[in-house]
């Protein structure tokens, strides 16, 4: 029934569109065509202005509107290190498209309506300019090659990987799957053990080869992810299965994960999770109950987490990729990171698929926490 | 008006007669014999005149598909508590009704409406529709051609293309869904089907089509080019052709140059799917078993997919552009401005386009130091992309500008290229790029870029061009329509699709980030955008009408050149047979724009230049 009301209403529109049609098709011929076309550029010219105004101020309002949403700015501030630079980059940029963008709409618009036909005008026989052509592909180069230069030191400087000399960090790993993330850190001796791939099993989801000892003590994060403020972080990104990519909006981090290929992120986080709290809650929209259907629950302020996603098309459930990372205190990760299990100890160790079943390891089995590195050059992860 | 076209007329007569080219050519006042029936006139034609136009309808086909696909997911995104079930009589078991009685897009086939919508916009619409449509059309009528230089290749170009949308669209009904990981079909997803039902045997289907696809497009784009470099009418040098047939050459020789790589990189994916190869595969472990496959990389595939994948963004707006081109100058009675700036901005950005692919991976796990290159390549772009912009504006200047259907969208084209273009400047720059990939500001930019601008140039072309294609003209007060309200509406989709991007919400995400704290809060945008695209979708509807109503009842074209242009269409019979010109083809004088020179309001191409007169194409 409501097909067939549907389907009325399809064809009853498109008789009025087309009885519309004829009707002005026969005050044209009334009119004649020079009037038609007098008319046409009379009104639509009239058009031109109002749509340029309205546009222009539609922009601005709805910008200021959105202020808050826009990168570097208020609470969109970075939580990183070097997000900060490409937050600048964006202002800068933005900043000069946004003079040209208003400058050009109007010459655009102004020009069309200023010079619409007249039955008696003619058109001025213009057909080219060198000088000013030769200006407006000057000023474009020279701004481009300010933001060439701007952003290349900026790309250069965030895409470094840690110089080899550099030992004040932390390396974790980040493994998509379809659809969570898997991030492995590296337990007390500071360094992640060696995978391949095809040891992969329902209890060995990474692949870990557990006859290396880096792996011994490797923690698999079992709920939210946990970084110290201010210590430089270094992800090591893969896949399993598919493409993914490891984003994180608040700290200006985004590389794909892809299978048969390690790539890498380092930030730096700093502002930890409970200072960008505070900072929300300057913001009135943050003052808003975070669960519309609960307004005597937390305020979005309060219920704010970082969070990590995937921003590379996955599978059905790609959407869906969401853990809670939280930056917390030196101290308070550290205490974290102590009461974190070792997976191996933890799972593996002493069951049937334990490769090292029998023998006997310089670490305790019987002690489900964290391992003593017996490695004695091997670098605490907390400084 | 009239009156002075009708002197023209006898004049150009005259011209064609003494100066003309004469190939012997015989009209066929009773048909050839190869266009004497129903089927071979209108269907297996091999005229130009109606291959363009059986591209055209074709395109409004795949373009009603893909918008109506995107109403659906659009839906999806703005009202995700809304019940869909009324969908079911056409998705079927996509839509999965729960015990409440309320209707759910099913995600698998949010990503396929996804996918189909991207695939048959990019190449069935915005490629094949327009640039089929118009160089089939345009380029034998604009230099003089009685025919493209391969008629019957011309035709085979057009079905393979019905081939390949007969495909595609059979693919929508599989068990397992239609092609669902994305329009770039990034491998591993698309080479694994046990990663997602998509990629079975929607996938190869969606390969196959593509195939079919890529020797449409070569066919074609050959032809193209070999007519304008071969078939071009006496003094019709290349200094002297419209925009438009530069805008083609140059779209042409990119196809050609482009889509083969395009094949091979679909042809690997098809072994890596089919035949246990590892182009793109390496360490996989999907769905708790542990493939065999080593040493390929994805990587690989995005690099082969994106050296088509940008020159084809060109392909689509480099025609679009010729068309504002030519109509802008046509209805501002003045001549394009800066004719040669804006053919070497052509030549420009075809060349840039070959070596800027690696901007759409800066986040793909290439060596970062690569990306330096491509970023300086990529923003050198905008300088010519600024001066074809400021030629555009200046045209208008000191015009008399006449507002219509036609001219109007060329305005609105200039617009949409600018709003878009600028923020191109922001992805281009990988810095900024880390931020913004992916997200909803990706989406926004090219949407508008090469998205509603190119749709806008292909809409300039048919209003003004519609007299030449059926001898009639299209309905004017409904054209307005369809103008103002595309041009507000699109604006209303796109525009809001910035303030998300910045705020860093992915795209592709199926319930639009709604479990995200980040992601969560655009409800009422999300839903405003979802309420314009419904708008935008039914003034699309208002165009189709009066589209194949002025086919039939358009009011009719009574003289030869009814825009008072200068270039050769409109030197043809209303309804010109096979073969164009009746007797000779004119010979061609002076560049294209010779409008307002001297006072005179046109002089055709066909007019010899006075003693002492200055030829401004050189």
């Amino acid at each position: 029934m409501t097909a067939l009301i549907i389907v009325l209403c399809i064809i009853l529109i498109s008789i009025v569109l087309v009885q519309i049609g004829k009707v002005t098709e026969l005050t044209a011929q009334i009119k004649g065509e020079r009037e038609v076309m007098s008319d046409s550029s009379k009104w639509n010219g009239w058009i031109s202005i109002g749509f340029l105004i309205v546009f222009l101020v539609a922009v601005f309002v709805s910008s200021w509107h959105y202020k808050n949403e826009m990168m570097g700015y208020g609470p969109h501030a970075a939580a990183s290190e070097h997000g900060g630079i490409l937050d600048g980059m964006f202002n800068v940029t933005l900043i000069f498209t946004g003079i040209v963008f208003v400058l050009a709409h109007i010459a655009l618009f102004w020009y069309a309506y200023k010079y619409r036909w007249r039955e008696n005008r003619k058109a001025e026989f213009i057909s080219h300019d060198n000088r000013l052509e030769m200006i407006w592909t000057a000023v474009p180069a020279v701004v481009m090659t300010y933001l060439v230069v701007q952003g290349l030191n900026a790309w250069n400087t965030v895409m470094a990987d840690i110089s080899p000399n550099d030992n004040d960090y932390i390396e974790i790993e980040a493994i998509g799957q379809q659809f969570n993330w898997i991030i492995r850190y590296p337990g007390p001796d500071s360094k992640l053990g060696t995978r391949d791939y095809k040891l992969t099993s329902a209890n060995n989801q990474v692949g870990q080869d557990f006859t290396d000892r880096k792996n011994w003590d490797d923690v698999i994060a079992s709920q939210e992810l946990y970084l110290p403020v201010g210590q430089k972080v270094r992800v090591r990104i893969i896949a399993k299965d598919v493409l993914h990519n490891f984003y994180l909006p608040h700290f200006r981090v985004k590389m794909d994960a892809v299978p048969g290929m390690p790539t890498y992120f380092v930030f730096t986080p700093i502002k930890t999770t409970a200072e960008y709290r505070k900072e929300l809650s300057k913001y009135p929209e943050y003052n808003e109950p975070s669960d519309p259907a609960d307004p005597t629950g937390p305020k979005r302020w309060e219920s704010f987490e970082y969070e990590l996603a995937c921003a590379e098309l996955c599978g059905k459930g790609h959407y869906s990729m969401k853990r809670i990372l939280r930056i917390v205190s030196q101290e308070e990760f550290d205490n974290w990171y102590k009461n974190e299990k070792s997976y191996y100890v933890s799972q593996i160790r002493g069951k049937d698929d334990d490769p090292n079943k029998g023998k006997v390891l310089d670490i305790d089995p019987t002690e489900p926490v964290a391992p003593v590195a017996q490695d004695t050059t091997a670098t605490p992860p907390t400084k | 008006m009239a009156h002075a076209v009708n002197a023209a007329d006898t004049l150009e007569e005259k011209l064609t007669q003494e100066q003309g080219l004469d190939d012997h050519f015989h009209e066929h006042s009773h048909g050839d014999k190869y266009q004497s029936n129903f089927l071979t006139t209108y269907i297996f034609s091999t005229d130009h005149k109606i291959i363009g136009r059986q591209f055209l309808i074709t395109g409004i086909f795949w373009a009603l598909m893909g918008a109506a696909m995107s109403i659906v997911f659009r839906l999806q995104l703005g009202f995700p508590e809304a019940d869909m079930a009324w969908l079911r009589p056409i998705l079927g078991k996509w839509i999965q009704v729960n015990e409440a009685g309320i209707g759910k897009l099913d995600p698998e086939f949010y990503y396929s409406l996804v996918t189909i919508h991207g695939t048959v916009l990019v190449f069935f619409v915005l490629t094949a529709g327009l640039s089929g449509t118009f160089s089939n059309i345009l380029i034998p009528l604009q230099v003089g051609a009685r025919d493209m230089a391969s008629p019957l290749l011309n035709s085979f170009s057009y079905w393979f293309f019905f081939l390949a949308s007969v495909v595609m669209f059979l693919s929508l009904f599989l068990s397992t869904g239609p092609f669902s990981g994305g329009w770039t079909a990034y491998p591993p997803l698309s080479a694994l089907p046990q990663a997602s039902d998509g990629s079975a045997a929607g996938m190869t289907m969606w390969i196959v089509a593509m195939a079919l696809f890529v020797v449409s497009a070569l066919l074609g784009g050959i032809n193209y080019v070999t007519t304008v470099l071969n078939m071009r009418t006496k003094g019709m040098n290349l200094w002297r052709m419209p925009l438009t047939i530069w805008a083609f050459f140059v779209t042409a020789i990119l196809g050609v140059l482009s889509f083969p790589v395009l094949l091979s990189g679909v042809l690997l994916l098809m072994f890596d799917r089919s035949m246990g190869t590892s182009f793109y595969l390496s360490e996989i472990v999907v769905g708790g078993q542990v493939l065999d496959r080593v040493g390929g990389s994805p990587v690989l595939f995005q690099h082969l997919f994106w050296f088509l994948g940008h020159p084809e963004v060109y392909i689509i707006i480099l025609p679009s552009m010729g068309i504002v081109s030519e109509v802008l100058s046509v209805h501002a009675r003045k001549p394009i401005f800066g004719y040669r700036a804006m053919v070497l901005s052509i030549l420009a950005i075809a060349f840039l386009s070959f070596i800027v692919w690696a901007h759409h991976m800066f986040m793909s796990g290439v060596n970062p130091f690569i990306s330096n290159f491509f970023v300086v390549f990529t923003l050198i772009i905008a300088v010519p992309s600024a001066v074809k912009v400021f030629n555009w504006i200046t045209t208008i200047y000191g015009s008399n500008f006449r507002f219509n259907a036609a001219s109007m969208f060329a305005v609105g084209f200039v617009s949409m290229f600018i709003s878009g273009g600028l923020t191109g400047i922001f992805l281009g720059n990988s810095a900024i790029d880390i931020q913004l990939h992916d997200t909803y500001f990706v989406v926004a930019h090219f949407h508008i870029v090469m998205g509603i601008a190119a749709f806008f140039g292909m809409f300039a072309g048919i209003y003004h061009w519609f007299p030449k294609m059926f001898g009639r003209f299209m309905n004017e007060t409904l054209g307005k329509v369809h103008f103002w309200g595309t041009l507000i509406g699109a604006y209303a989709i796109f525009w809001p699709m910035h303030y998300t991007g910045m705020a860093g919400v992915p795209r592709r995400y199926y319930d639009g980030g709604a479990s995200f704290e980040a992601f969560k809060h655009f409800t009422e945008l999300n839903q405003f955008i979802t309420v314009a695209a419904i708008v935008v979708f039914f003034l699309q509807v208002v165009f189709v009408i009066n589209f194949f109503y002025s086919i039939f009842s358009g009011r009719k074209v009574t003289v030869k050149n009814p825009w008072g242009a200068n270039t050769l269409e409109w030197t043809t019979p209303i309804h010109a047979g096979h073969g164009n010109w009746p007797g000779n083809i004119p010979a061609v004088h002076r560049w294209a724009y010779d409008y307002g020179k001297g006072g005179v309001e046109y002089i055709p191409q066909f007019i010899p230049l006075k003693e002492g007169e200055h030829d401004h194409g050189h």
